[in-house]
């Protein structure tokens, strides 16, 4: 393939995500080095993605929607490069913030500010960039007068409001957002989603997995449906929910 | 295109940074460029696990010094006192062989405890793989030079050999540090396809250091062990650091070499064996 999608901020053609899962699960090296010697590892393709393209214009905010285990998180995963493709290719033009699961990189016995540098440097950015976004993270988490106990001792709401305030706190040209907003109390939600979409109007990119169809509807311009790892629609969000919707309550 | 009204930065500039999976970079070069990029990653992980490590303890980082020195107190004791070695300071030799042998085990295991550990972030978000290894390696720098006050004071009590030479000490501890590092890489990437590998390689380890001239004189060794005990990359690097801090001399050129050259290539072979399987690491963990 030559052409390499022009300027869309996120483009993938033909991918495919493969987990290669031994057929039993060796948790010892002991077993599997008898096993191996026997020649009887055998290994099951799981296919998480299968022949994905889609192409994302900068600006554009994508619901990714889905049943669990659809392969949602796995294409966010794809666009950050965090899982290398087994097969067709991903370009991703810009840099990407990823949103981290609730509580994923905090440590507990550290405080919120020393949380709030740790947290930076693993999306990336220096210490300098954190020392400049600091202020801006402690306003909008509205955490400032437990900025200095230890993170063991926040509630699950106001670890979720530290982990978006840092992930947030400054201006990338991708934002993948795997499903953070649902933790939180609604006034924070409503906040979140103030900011993010305030983000795409200056012309940030927005990939939103969700199972809330109507944070879909309300932030997405278009959405894509995976089912099984594969597409099953890509377009409009209101025709691409519907038909979602409709094929659950089928099911159901 | 949209327009910037100016409020936004990463846009401006004809030059973004662009991902594209079909033109990667090999990765022994791919996770060099990235380690450089997350250098305060590497700093923040350093000081999370010398801040975490003694929070809840009363003596805190002062454990740091005292592990050792307490190590040292009941070789010397079973040692001199019961087997009588035939040495004149060996509660300072002890010791410094303790220090560089804590440091080595130290960080390998840490390194890969880390990487195992590290709550399923590697398989979440884009780290450099490597940075839990080279952060086990900083905290280990840390910690020894720590634990050498004690020595030094200890030194200076007890008319130990204190000379100018300890000045050239951070090069048989930075060599040490290569050679953990490449060890620590090893194990980790085994460590990511079997988790038993962690209990095994402390088994590894007590046997390793039973071979090390670490508390006991090689000269008490028959000579046909000690041959063996020589081809142990561990014994150049003790040597060298004794030779420095207990001695207190500076080591021979070819003394140096070698411990440089086992360092060096401990490292490129850690590095090229970790980053060999790389990418399919997230997808383990």
């Amino acid at each position: 393939m030559t052409g390499n999608g022009g300027s869309a901020a996120i483009t993938l053609q033909d991918v495919s995500v493969c987990y290669r899962v031994p057929h039993e699960r060796y948790y010892s090296f002991k077993e599997f080095a008898i096993r191996w010697l026997q020649r009887r590892v055998e290994y099951v393709d799981f296919w998480a993605l299968r022949g994905v393209s889609l192409e994302v214009q900068p600006g554009e905010a994508v619901g990714v929607i889905g049943v669990n285990g659809a392969g949602k998180s796995t294409l966010l995963r794809t666009v950050a490069r965090v899982l290398h493709p087994a097969e067709g290719r991903v370009v991703v033009r810009g840099s990407a913030a990823p949103m981290l699961e609730l509580g994923t990189g905090f440590h507990s016995e550290l405080t919120g500010r020393e949380n709030i540098f740790l947290y930076g440097s693993l999306l990336g950015y220096t210490g300098q960039q954190v020392e400049e976004m600091y202020a801006s993270i402690i306003d909008f988490s509205g955490l400032e007068e437990f900025i200095n106990a230890p993170l063991r001792t926040y509630s699950t709401g106001m670890v979720a409001r530290l982990g978006f305030a840092v992930a947030t706190a400054r201006y990338a040209d991708i934002f993948l957002v795997d499903e953070v907003l649902s933790v939180g109390d609604e006034a924070f939600q409503r906040k979140c989603i103030h900011r993010i979409e305030g983000y795409r109007q200056r012309g940030a990119t927005i990939l939103f997995v969700s199972h809330s169809m109507g944070t879909v509807k309300e932030i997405c311009q278009r959405a894509v449906w995976l089912d099984g790892g594969r597409v099953v629609q890509f377009g409009p969000t209101d025709v691409v929910v519907s038909a979602y919707q409709e094929k659950l309550q089928d099911n159901g | 295109m949209h327009s910037s009204d100016g409020k936004n930065p990463s846009s401006q500039g004809a030059s973004k940074e662009i991902y594209d999976s079909a033109s990667r970079p090999a990765p022994v070069i791919e996770e060099a460029l990235a380690l450089l990029h997350y250098r305060d990653l590497i700093r923040q992980l350093i000081s999370r696990s010398i801040k975490t490590r003694y929070k809840r303890s009363v003596l805190g980082v002062a454990w740091t010094m005292l592990n050792p020195l307490l190590s040292m107190l009941v070789l010397t004791l079973v040692f001199s006192g019961i087997f009588r070695y035939p040495m004149q300071n060996y509660a300072l030799y002890v010791l410094s062989g303790l220090l560089l042998w804590n440091f080595f085990s130290q960080t390998t295991t840490a390194a890969m405890g880390d990487l195992i550990w590290s709550g399923g972030l590697i398989s979440r978000i884009f780290i450099p793989k490597s940075v839990f290894a080279v952060a086990a390696v900083g905290t280990g720098l840390v910690n020894i030079i720590l634990a050498l006050i004690p020595y030094l004071l200890i030194s200076a009590f007890t008319g130990g050999t204190i000379t100018a030479a300890v000045l050239f000490l951070p090069v048989p501890v930075l060599l040490t540090a290569c050679f953990a590092l490449g060890v620590g890489l090893a194990v980790s990437s085994l460590a990511i396809y079997f988790p038993d590998i962690v209990p095994m390689y402390e088994v590894v380890l007590t046997a390793w250091m039973y071979l090390t001239p670490a508390i006991y004189p090689l000269e008490l060794v028959p000579d046909n062990i000690q041959e063996l005990i020589k081809l142990n990359p561990m014994y150049t690097f003790i040597q060298l650091f004794r030779v420095v801090l207990y001695e207190g001399r500076l080591p021979d050129v070819s003394m140096l070499l070698q411990a440089a050259g086992i360092g060096i290539a401990g490292l490129l072979t850690g590095w090229v064996l970790f980053n060999r399987k790389a990418r399919e690491y997230s997808y383990r963990i």
